[in-house]
């Protein structure tokens, strides 16, 4: 165990430094970076002196380095349009994605199971047809789309969800305020329920789908015939036997997912206008507000390191066939 | 992963009867689609979009691009100048939104299309040198691909497209540079399975030059799983091509795109204008539909042992 952790952490070390390399390959690929930073009509003068400021006139290496090291101390200059430091920008607005997150992906697996169990029990008939033709759609649509007919549908027409806005449970939560946390809660979920559907759709249908298929293959296995034919019931069979066994990939997917529907959030906030990291990646799209959208994919990415090696080290622990 | 479906000798198989031998295959091929009403969906759907994207020009009634402010935001169905019908509306520039929708197929299925070849051919050749050669060459490479993977891919897209510009070359580079990571971690786990096969030594031990053995003996066998992978990868890229338009990060805005079309749509919500959002959305939905389901066609077809329990 001891060796697989220190692999383990090892690795994802290495890949931070991919980060850091992939991130700065970003701000190099199109050319001098100064650009970027420098309004349209900036004179000759002008850039130069932005570009000793930023320090895009030094060797590449160089730049590479302080990039690194002000990364490190979360340093990824100003905001081009706050004129605040764009981590602290992006920190802002991180609780209510990170909210929406793991609220759509609770969605996704707590509709994703029963569902895909149904079909198999329900195997060739016309409900499992019809979970499975709804899988294929749901695994066909994009996620913004989506979340632009949900706000035609149950916004403006039957005005039973409403279409932006958001209202903080983790903010109020991690300062210590638990009452208004959980006051704020059921309305917190009422502003979730269709960005977090939109975003979880894919995912849902994508692991009904699975567990469809893997209960399928529980239910031939010798120790649930043994159980039937001992005479337990039919639901603790299924409940107690086959789903323990059914549902381990769908949690071996846990960690991948959740950086997968952290992408999908990104992509519907803007259409909920839903104050997270996605909307203000897309403002600092318009803007070209570099700081801010290095500062965004970055934080996203170590989330989702920290994310995968936490998941794998818990299921090493909890799967004693991973080889350690 | 399995093994690949054919038996090692195929090659051989193929010089001896070549004609025969393929026209029994698409036959066989031909037979499971009709018998899978599924399959025959998702080819039908995907035999007329690429009809669309090809012949769009022809089919379009007006000038995508053509702007009519007399014209703004006609339902579908309503008469336009002369004896033209918008048949599915006009958008908020009195542009016809069936014509723009026609000349977005070119869009998807281009970017779709040749992402994956960009991708495939990447990720196929640094496979196969990594499952072949091993050592620090493998390590190299899978490190890399651990290292790409730790982006949520949307977001690496959008770092380098804000950085790039919007474009329709930089945009496919993006999404096919994206993806090779897939292709690479199947081409190697295959590889390293086939390195040790009987006629892959036979092929070493004739003499056979490196590159031959990788592309003519090993590359052969590893297709099928490969051709599943890019059906499968296409849906996801036009997905990707249209959220990425969607965010004002794909081509420039004189090309209709379908993802830039649902982002224009989005201002007119408010007023009702819902079919520039319906179709352009449908239009996605169905043509990734029918990768998909061509997709889990060809993994049953190519690889029944692979096949979901139907």
């Amino acid at each position: 165990m001891g060796t697989y952790v220190v692999r383990r952490l090892l690795q994802s070390i290495i890949v931070l430094i991919g980060v850091t390399l992939i991130s700065f390959v970003a701000l190099q690929i199109g050319g001098d970076p100064t650009y970027l930073f420098v309004s349209e009509n900036a004179t000759t003068e002008e850039i130069q002196r932005a570009r000793e400021m930023l320090g895009f006139d030094r060797p590449l290496h160089v730049q590479y380095l302080s990039y690194v090291w002000n990364a490190l101390q979360g340093d990824f200059g100003n905001s081009l349009s706050y004129r605040q430091p764009a981590m602290q920008v992006v920190l802002e607005a991180m609780p209510a994605t990170i909210e929406l997150t793991i609220f759509s992906l609770v969605l996704a697996i707590a509709l994703s199971i029963p569902l895909g169990i149904y079909a198999a029990l329900r195997r060739g008939k016309p409900a499992d047809g019809g979970i499975m033709t709804f899988a294929m759609l749901g695994q066909s649509i994009p996620n913004f789309w989506m979340g632009i007919m949900m706000i035609m549908v149950f916004g403006l027409y039957l005005r039973w969800f409403p279409i932006s806005g958001h209202v903080p449970f983790l903010d109020p939560l991690f300062a210590g305020d638990f009452e208004t946390a959980f006051t704020n809660l059921p309305r917190s979920i009422h502003y979730m329920i269709m960005p977090a559907l939109a975003v979880g759709t894919y995912t849902l249908a994508r692991n009904a789908r699975l567990v469809r298929s893997s209960m399928l293959e529980v239910l031939q296995q010798d120790y649930v015939r043994t159980a039937r034919s001992k005479g337990i019931s039919e639901t603790r069979v299924i409940l107690h036997h086959a789903l323990r066994n059914a549902w381990l990939p769908v949690v071996t997917m846990i960690g991948l997912e959740f950086g997968f529907l952290l992408g999908g959030v990104v992509v519907v906030e803007t259409v909920f206008s839903y104050p997270g990291i996605g909307r203000l990646v897309f403002n600092a799209i318009n803007q070209r507000d570099i700081p801010v959208v290095q500062a965004s994919v970055i934080l996203i990415a170590v989330i989702f390191i920290a994310l995968n090696l936490i998941v794998d080290l818990i299921y090493a622990r909890l799967d004693p066939r991973v080889k350690l | 992963m399995p093994d690949s479906p054919y038996p090692g000798d195929i090659d051989a198989e193929r010089q001896s009867a070549p004609v025969s031998h393929r026209r029994k295959e698409l036959r066989r091929a031909f037979q499971s689609m009709v018998a899978s009403r599924w399959a025959l969906l998702g080819m039908g759907i995907l035999i007329i979009v690429t009809f669309v994207a090809i012949f769009g020009p022809w089919l379009a009634p007006f000038d995508p691009n053509r702007q009519n402010i007399m014209m703004r935001l006609l339902e579908p169905g309503e008469p336009g100048a002369g004896d033209l019908t918008y048949w599915l509306g006009s958008d908020q520039l009195g542009r016809d939104v069936l014509s723009r929708l026609l000349y977005g197929a070119r869009v998807s299925l281009l970017v779709g299309v040749t992402a994956i070849v960009v991708g495939g051919v990447l990720g196929t050749v640094l496979g196969l040198v990594s499952g072949y050669f091993g050592g620090w060459v493998d390590d190299v490479i899978m490190r890399l691909g651990d290292i790409q993977l730790a982006f949520p891919f949307i977001l690496l897209a959008i770092m380098f497209l804000v950085v790039l510009g919007p474009g329709l070359v930089n945009m496919i580079l993006v999404l096919g540079i994206g993806q090779w990571v897939t292709y690479a971690r199947i081409v190697r786990a295959q590889t390293l399975a086939l390195r040790e096969k009987e006629y892959v030594e036979a092929a070493r031990a004739m003499g056979d030059r490196t590159v031959s053995i990788l592309f003519r003996t090993i590359l052969p066998n590893i297709m099928a799983p490969l051709t599943v992978i890019a059906s499968f990868n296409v849906a996801s890229v036009i997905l990707s091509e249209a959220a990425l338009s969607f965010l004002g990060l794909g081509v420039p805005p004189d090309v209709p795109t379908w993802g830039s079309m649902l982002s224009e749509s989005r201002d007119h919500l408010f007023s009702n204008k819902w079919w520039m959002a319906v179709f352009p959305g449908l239009a996605i939905v169905f043509t990734v539909l029918a990768f998909n389901i061509i997709g889990d066609w060809l993994r049953d077809f190519l690889d029944p042992r692979l096949k979901e329990n139907h």
